[in-house]
Parts: C-alpha cells; sequence; structure tokens
C-alpha cells in the first residue's frame, strides 16, 4: 500500500442524525488518518459522543444515521448485524469514559481480554492466556501474571482503564475510538493514560478519534481538531492553528472560557472558622474471629482557619479526603478535634442545638442532578430551610425572600414554580447556591460546585461566586481539583494527599512555585496557562 | 395550586394506559367494586321503596314491624312471607332490588332441597342451607376487597414506618431491627389464628389485628432498602445540611422516592390478603359462621360435589377476582420500570416474571 498514510482511516461525509425525528448532528464530515489523532471537541450536548456511536452504530433504534461513512474501503452504511460484529472490537477499538461500570465485575480480568481474543481471533486456553499478558505488558500495568486473575474491583480506576485499552487494542485495531477516557480520573493519572494511547497508536500505526470537552488535553494530546456545538461542526483543523487563531465565533468562547480573575481580598482578619486537629476515621469491618484492623485515617489532624470574606481552597485528587474533611467541619460526619465557629465549640454541639446553628454555615454539593430532590418545585426546594428555621414567617414573606434569592443567583423569577429536571446542570447548580443564600449563611462550603459543569458555565458560576462573596461577605470553603478554578477563586491554598496536608499558603504564590513533589506534579499535569 | 403530576409520574402512567391488559383490568375491578359497593341496593331481601296505603315506605333503611302492614306480630317484617305480599300487592306496590335475597336470607318458599341447582328464581342456585349464591359472592366479593385494602393500607403504614426507621438511621438501629424481624418472621401465622380460633369467636377486626401483626414482614425489606439507598443521596445530605430533622428528612424527601419501589409491591399485597382470608374461611378458622365469605363458598363445593355450582361458582369469582388484579400488578411494575420509560414510544413488552405474591 504506497499511500496507506495518507489515505482516510475513518471518512465522514455529511453524517446526520436525528433522534425520534429531532437532529442531534447536522452534517459532520471529517477524516482520521494513520497515526495521527482527531480531537472531538464541545460541551455537552453537542453530538461529539453521539457521532461516533453513529458512524459505529451503536445507538438505539430510534435514531437514524444518514451520510455517508468509510472505513479504509468499507462502506459501513451498508455493513449488515453479522459484519458489524466483527469490524467492532476486530477492526475498530473502543475505550469508554467510564472505568467503574464498563468492565464486567463477575469476571476476572483475564478472562474478560480473552473473550475478545476468542471472538475475534479463534485464540483459546493457553494462547488466550499468553497474548492477554502481553497486552497487559502493553498497557504498563504493574505485576501482569497476577492481574490475569484480578477481579475488576481489585482495580484502581486508572488500572481499570488500562484493562479497557487492552481490550481495545487487543485485535489490533486499524481505528482506536476514545471517548471521554480520562474524564473519571485524577489529573495525574489522565496523563500517563494519554501518552500510553499515543504510545500505543504510533506503536500499532492506528488512528484515533479523541473526544472530550477538555482543551487543555486537546491542546496536548492531538494532531488535530474538530470543535462541534450543537450538532454542528463549527472548525477543523490542526491543533496549533485553531488554538492560535480560531477562526469561529464559539472556538473562541470555548478558549476564553478557562475562569480568570481573582476574588476580592478578605474583609477581615477575625477568624470565622478554625479548626484544630480535625481528623476523620472510618472503622474497617472486621472479619471472623480475626483482630480488628485499625481505622482507616480519612483524615489525619489537620488545622485550619478561615476568616469572613475569605476563600479557602482544598485541593487534592479522588479520595485525597478533602470531601470528608469538609464534612467533618459541617458536623455531618463524626470526628475528633476542635471546630470553632464564631466563638462557639461546634464539636460540643449536638442535636437541635446543632440545626439550629446549621442555618450559618451551608453547602453545595458536586453533582448538580443529585443534589435537587427531582419531586420538588423550585420554590419549595428553596424555601424548605426557611420554613424551618423561620417557622415564623408568613407564605407573602417566604416567597419574598425565595424570589430574591433567585434573582440574586441570576434566575428568572417565574422558575419557582417548576421542576429541576426543566433546568440544564448550570442552572441547577445555581438553584443549589440559592437553597444556601436563603438562609444567609456565613459560611458555604462548596464541594466541587463546577465540575460536573461545561466549561463556559464554569466561568459564569465562578464570576458568581465571587460576585456573592464580594457583596455579601461571605466566607467560602471551596474544595476541588481543578486547579484553573481554584485560582480564580481562593485566597489560600491547602493541598491535600491520602487525607494530610501536603502544603498550604497563598493561592498564587502557590500555584507559582509549588515546593513539593506532589503539587508540582498536580500543577504540571493541569497545565495552567497564564 | 393544582395537583401538577411530574413528566416521570406522567410517562409512568402513559405506559399503564397504553398496557391494555392492565387497564381493562382495572377498569373491570373498578366497576366490580363500586358494584359491590352497593350490594344493598342489588341484593337485598326487603324491597327499596314500598308504597302501602297511600304511604311511602324506605324498609331498606328503616325496620317496620309487621303490624303495620296488618301482620299478627310487632315483629321485623319478612317481607318473603305470602301473607305480607299479598297485602302489599292489595294496597300498594314494592320496588324489589335485582337479586331478592341478601347473604343470609333462607329461602323458606323454595320447593327443592337446598343445595339447589340454578334456576330463574335462583340465577347461580343455592347453597346448602338455602341461601342464594349470587348474593353470596356480591357480598363476599365486597367484603374481600374490603378486608384486603384495610390490611394492605395497614400493612403500607407498619411497613414503611419500621422499614424507613431501620433504613433511615441504619448502624445498630438497622442491625436490631432486621434481627428481630427475622425473629418476628419465624413465628407461625397459620398457628396463631387457630389459637386464637379456639380462645374467641374471630371476626372482622380480629382477623386483621392478627393479620395485621405479620403482613408488613415482606414490605420492610423493600422500604428498608429504599431508605438505605436514599439517605446518602445529595439532595438528603442538602437537606441534613440545612439542618432539618430527621423526621422532615424522611418524610419529604426519603418516602417520595421509596414509594415507587413500595407502590409496584402493592397489587401482591393485595392479593396475598384475598387469598388468605379466602384460605382462612375454607379451613373454617375465619370470618364467624353466616358471613358472606368466598372461602366458605369453596368448602361447601368442597363438601357438595354433587351441587357443581357451587365449586364452579367459587372458582370462577375468585379465579377472575385475582386475575384481575394480578393484571393490574403487572401493569403497575411495567409503568413503573425504568428500563419500560426509555422504550415507552415502541412499548415492547418485555418478559413477565411473576414476583412472588
Amino acid at each position: 500500500m504506497p499511500d496507506s498514510r495518507a489515505s482516510p482511516l475513518l471518512r465522514l461525509d455529511r453524517l446526520s442524525i436525528t433522534f425520534d425525528g429531532k437532529p442531534v448532528l447536522e452534517k459532520l464530515s471529517l477524516e482520521v488518518r494513520r497515526g495521527e489523532t482527531l480531537a472531538l471537541v464541545g460541551e455537552s450536548g453537542s453530538g461529539k459522543s453521539v457521532s461516533a456511536l453513529g458512524a459505529m452504530n451503536l445507538l438505539p433504534d430510534n435514531a437514524t444515521v444518514s451520510g455517508g461513512r468509510w472505513l479504509v474501503d468499507t462502506d459501513l452504511a451498508t455493513l449488515r448485524q453479522r459484519d458489524w460484529q466483527a469490524l467492532r472490537g476486530g477492526r475498530v477499538g473502543f475505550v469508554f469514559q467510564e472505568p467503574m461500570t464498563s468492565l464486567n465485575p463477575l469476571h476476572t480480568v483475564g478472562k474478560q481480554i480473552g473473550e475478545t481474543l476468542r471472538l475475534h481471533q479463534g485464540l483459546s486456553g493457553r494462547a488466550a492466556r499468553e497474548r492477554t499478558r502481553t497486552l497487559l505488558e502493553q498497557v504498563r500495568l504493574p505485576r501482569p501474571d497476577e492481574l490475569l486473575d484480578a477481579w475488576p474491583h481489585q482495580l484502581s480506576g486508572g488500572q481499570r482503564q488500562r484493562v479497557m485499552i487492552a481490550m481495545a487494542i487487543a485485535n489490533d485495531p486499524e481505528l482506536l475510538i476514545a471517548d471521554e477516557p480520562t474524564t473519571a480520573l485524577d489529573v495525574t493519572v489522565q496523563q500517563e493514560i494519554l501518552a500510553l494511547l499515543a504510545e500505543l497508536r504510533d506503536r500499532h500505526g492506528m488512528g484515533m478519534l479523541f473526544i472530550t470537552h477538555d482543551l487543555n488535553l486537546v491542546r496536548r494530546h492531538a494532531d488535530r481538531v474538530c470543535v462541534l456545538y450543537d450538532g454542528v461542526e463549527q472548525e477543523t483543523g490542526p491543533v496549533s492553528e485553531v488554538f492560535q487563531s480560531p477562526r469561529s465565533e464559539y472556538t473562541r468562547t470555548l478558549l476564553d472560557a478557562e475562569p480568570t480573575g481573582r476574588p476580592a481580598p478578605p474583609t477581615s482578619r477575625q477568624p470565622l472558622l478554625e479548626a484544630r486537629g480535625v481528623s476523620v476515621s472510618f472503622q474497617r469491618p472486621r472479619r471472623l474471629f480475626a483482630p480488628r484492623p485499625p481505622a482507616f485515617e480519612a483524615v489525619k489532624p489537620i488545622d485550619l482557619h478561615l476568616a469572613p470574606g475569605e476563600t479557602l481552597g482544598i485541593v487534592g485528587e479522588s479520595g485525597s479526603g478533602k470531601t470528608t474533611l469538609a464534612m467533618a467541619l459541617l458536623r455531618l460526619v463524626e470526628s475528633r478535634g476542635e471546630i470553632d465557629f464564631d466563638g462557639e465549640r461546634l464539636d460540643r454541639l449536638s442535636g437541635n442545638a446543632l440545626r439550629r446553628r446549621r442555618r450559618r454555615f451551608q453547602v453545595v454539593f458536586q453533582d448538580p442532578y443529585g443534589s435537587l430532590s427531582p419531586r420538588l418545585p423550585v420554590s419549595d426546594i428553596v424555601s424548605e430551610g426557611l420554613r424551618f428555621h423561620y417557622p415564623d414567617l408568613s407564605a407573602s414573606e417566604i416567597t419574598q425572600r425565595v424570589r430574591t434569592a433567585l434573582e440574586e443567583v441570576g434566575l428568572p423569577v417565574d422558575c419557582a414554580a417548576r421542576y429541576p429536571h426543566e433546568f440544564s446542570g448550570g442552572q441547577r447548580q445555581r438553584i443549589a447556591v440559592a437553597r444556601a443564600l436563603v438562609l444567609e449563611p456565613e459560611l458555604v462550603v462548596l464541594d466541587e460546585p463546577t465540575s460536573a459543569l461545561d466549561r463556559t458555565v464554569q466561568k459564569q458560576l465562578v464570576e458568581l461566586l465571587r460576585d456573592l462573596q464580594a457583596r455579601r461577605g461571605l466566607s467560602y470553603l471551596f474544595i476541588s481539583h481543578d486547579l484553573a478554578v481554584v485560582r480564580a477563586m481562593a485566597h489560600r491554598v491547602m493541598v491535600l494527599k491520602e487525607g494530610a496536608l501536603v502544603e498550604q499558603g497563598d493561592c498564587q504564590t502557590l500555584l507559582a512555585e509549588p515546593s513539593s513533589a506532589y503539587t508540582q506534579a498536580l500543577v504540571k499535569a493541569a497545565g495552567l496557562s497564564g | 395550586m393544582p395537583l401538577a403530576l411530574s413528566p416521570i409520574a406522567r410517562r409512568r402512567i402513559g405506559v399503564f394506559r397504553r398496557n391494555r391488559r392492565a387497564r381493562v383490568s382495572l377498569w373491570i375491578f373498578l366497576v366490580l367494586f363500586v358494584v359491590s359497593l352497593g350490594a344493598e341496593l342489588i341484593a337485598n331481601d326487603k324491597p327499596l321503596v314500598m308504597r302501602y296505603d297511600g304511604q311511602w315506605y324506605m324498609p331498606l333503611l328503616i325496620d317496620y314491624p309487621e303490624t303495620e302492614f296488618g301482620g299478627f306480630l310487632p315483629t321485623r317484617t319478612d317481607y318473603h312471607d305470602p301473607f305480607i305480599r299479598e297485602q302489599i300487592a292489595e294496597h300498594g306496590w314494592a320496588l324489589w332490588p335485582l337479586i331478592p335475597y341478601s347473604y343470609q336470607t333462607l329461602d323458606m318458599q323454595m320447593m327443592r332441597p337446598s343445595p339447589s341447582p340454578p334456576d330463574g328464581r335462583h340465577w347461580l342456585g343455592t347453597d346448602d342451607q338455602g341461601r342464594d349464591v349470587l348474593a353470596r359472592v356480591i357480598y363476599g366479593f365486597r367484603l374481600s376487597v374490603a378486608f384486603a385494602l384495610v390490611l394492605t393500607a395497614g400493612s403500607l403504614v407498619m411497613g414503611v414506618l419500621i422499614g424507613g426507621i431501620q433504613g433511615y438511621f441504619g448502624g445498630k438501629t438497622d442491625l436490631i431491627g432486621q434481627r428481630l424481624t427475622e425473629i418476628w418472621s419465624g413465628l407461625p401465622v397459620l398457628f396463631l389464628l387457630i389459637i386464637l380460633a379456639s380462645l374467641v369467636q374471630p371476626g372482622f377486626w380480629w382477623l386483621l389485628g392478627i393479620m395485621l401483626l405479620f403482613s408488613w414482614l415482606g414490605l420492610v425489606d423493600v422500604v428498608r432498602a429504599e431508605f438505605l439507598r436514599a439517605r446518602n443521596l445529595e439532595y438528603v445530605r442538602a437537606a441534613r445540611a440545612m439542618g432539618l430533622p430527621s423526621r422532615l428528612i424522611m418524610w419529604r424527601h426519603v418516602l417520595p422516592n421509596a414509594m415507587v419501589a413500595t407502590l409496584t409491591f402493592i397489587p401482591f399485597l393485595f392479593t396475598g390478603a384475598i387469598t388468605t382470608l379466602t384460605a382462612l374461611d375454607f379451613l373454617g378458622f375465619g370470618l364467624p359462621p353466616g358471613s358472606p365469605s368466598l372461602g366458605e363458598l369453596v368448602a361447601q363445593g368442597k363438601n357438595n360435589l354433587h351441587a357443581p355450582w357451587l365449586g364452579i361458582t367459587a372458582f370462577v369469582s375468585l379465579s377472575l377476582m385475582l386475575s384481575l388484579l394480578v393484571f393490574i400488578g403487572e401493569g403497575l411494575r411495567d409503568a413503573f420500570d425504568p428500563r419500560h420509560i426509555q422504550h415507552a414510544p415502541s412499548a415492547t413488552p418485555l418478559t413477565r416474571t411473576q414476583p412472588n405474591a
């Protein structure tokens, strides 16, 4: 094959997809060549995953796919069911987003990889095991011999994703479709996985279609990029070109969407919240007749303080104990140590006395879809705390306060009668903020409030939160793994790892010149610009 | 504010309505139940309205002495008495119900030995004591459904309360609660009822009380599991962070979600209650003698094999009632099945597996 490198591996020609007549993708044309990575970028609902699934005939029956699609010279539009089964997993490999659910928990890793080998190459027994072992080595998993017989739950998220990749490349595919392969992983692990994918791509001469929402990853790991918005292609081109001089309006807003700016300086130095030696440990279950194993220390003793109008960022990867620490400070999980809130020992209160204080420290959770009860209208969700903490308020006063709170977070007034599912993720997060604000708290714990949102929406929420802080003198405890957002929100930062404090200090100084190796790795992986 | 149905609820109703068998069953059952609620108006041994000597009488509501109609004794009027009938025909008229027998009316004027086969006088024949079978079926249906309704409602309250507390608080509460319910469920219900029957004459409420002590056990596991799951949801944590007390959180946030699983369980609880009552009546440990009960009719059918109309009637009415309820239950369960909601436009019936009722 003389020009196999130049001829496209996957070619989509004006591919359109509709669901029950509703268009979700319009006339997308793209090419993936051998040995290159094409990134398909867009926000949630832009049609980026649907396009790949549609091209590979993986959509439910109510979807209609039209337009041309070719894999080298196979016309995919005319393929029959039997041919599809040979193609998927054979010539085309898939890596999906959720490594926790894409492996069958009831089979060992070796058996699951072996199954694709048996189906596509007819390997079985010793040969399959040998090949599986090689694959596990290729994806750089430690101790491949032991892992062959390991169960999925014994592996970490990153390891499972490596197993998924091993399955995807098991049959030497020509094309690898990676649909948000690293979104569920920690930033440092993300880098390793993407580097591995690039290495495998080069070694096997595959083409890679890399679907993601994260421009940072595109900048570093893709050759060309195709930007989608609302099912319509915005622009396509080499990464450097698109990032340097974006042609479409949307790409520009997307590139500008990194949260910028700094919070206003705190109003006072007198601490509002002070914690001394706060630690959380969970008892581990005891096996029959065995001595009880030592308790698991989720948070090791930590001191912190927070002034009115100040934001303390808490940074760390998953499992670092940052959420647990915040929940302990809110007295939502059992903890040891002293917690002072406005000169009062919070850790000594309980029952009704504690509940009455809760008005003053509120929380906004990560998942905007899970944190609002789906069965209550917005007005009830927001007013719930009011009705409990101020039972004397009349109905009209409550309505008035709810309305003020909703206005303050920038939601239309008429949304009070509607239900949460009618709102987008960003709007829901605003409702959650309104629910916290309506009680006029002094401290708000923000537990990854932006991580489930698109970049452009993140930026708006960050600006809203900063604005509210300036107006009301709120103190924030801001938990995030996203250093770009933390930089835009926090005055001071604490870095946690495995429940222990790694370092802390002024936000800008610390992110600019991290002193510990762990923070350096975090900052490097985040690839902060500017 | 008018009752606003969430779109999920609307889609579920849509799925239920598209299930033709469940929809038709629900309508038939509702019509039968409403009709049986007015059993006194359909099958009674007293006229509904009467005109006698230019005056209106309401025998259905008021007991008149026989002397009122030219009788000799100041006792309650037996409107089937040929003498009274003649008197009424002479002095006015009477509007009789469709079936002029109540469930315990003994037909004294019958020319044949009981049990007598179906004829124009008794559409489904009489039982071995000369009572009209159709009248007994109508009253028996009402009694069974009423018993099942009260029992289901009672079990629901107990089951949700106990399961909810176990699930929501978890930990030691859950552990101890679960062990206690396990011990409790080990008690033999049938023997308890038999022992009870030898101590007191078990009536409707006695039976209900005893059954209620045990029937909630099945619900506890379902509700407990739902509460266990829901207490870690973020909006429940948000409510806790807001300082709401546990009872409010359980009532407002957790219960509405637990109800989905509970609702699908209800039809099967319902059929279970009906079957148990029938079985007890059949064995003779149920409702007091003379009560209109389907179980007693089954027993009569067994004792009078030469009178097949007894057994056939009991069989048909019971199987009809239970089938209708099972079909409704299946429709409900499918409506609450999230897979069904996703595939609502095509509404393909999934494989039906019979849950333990």
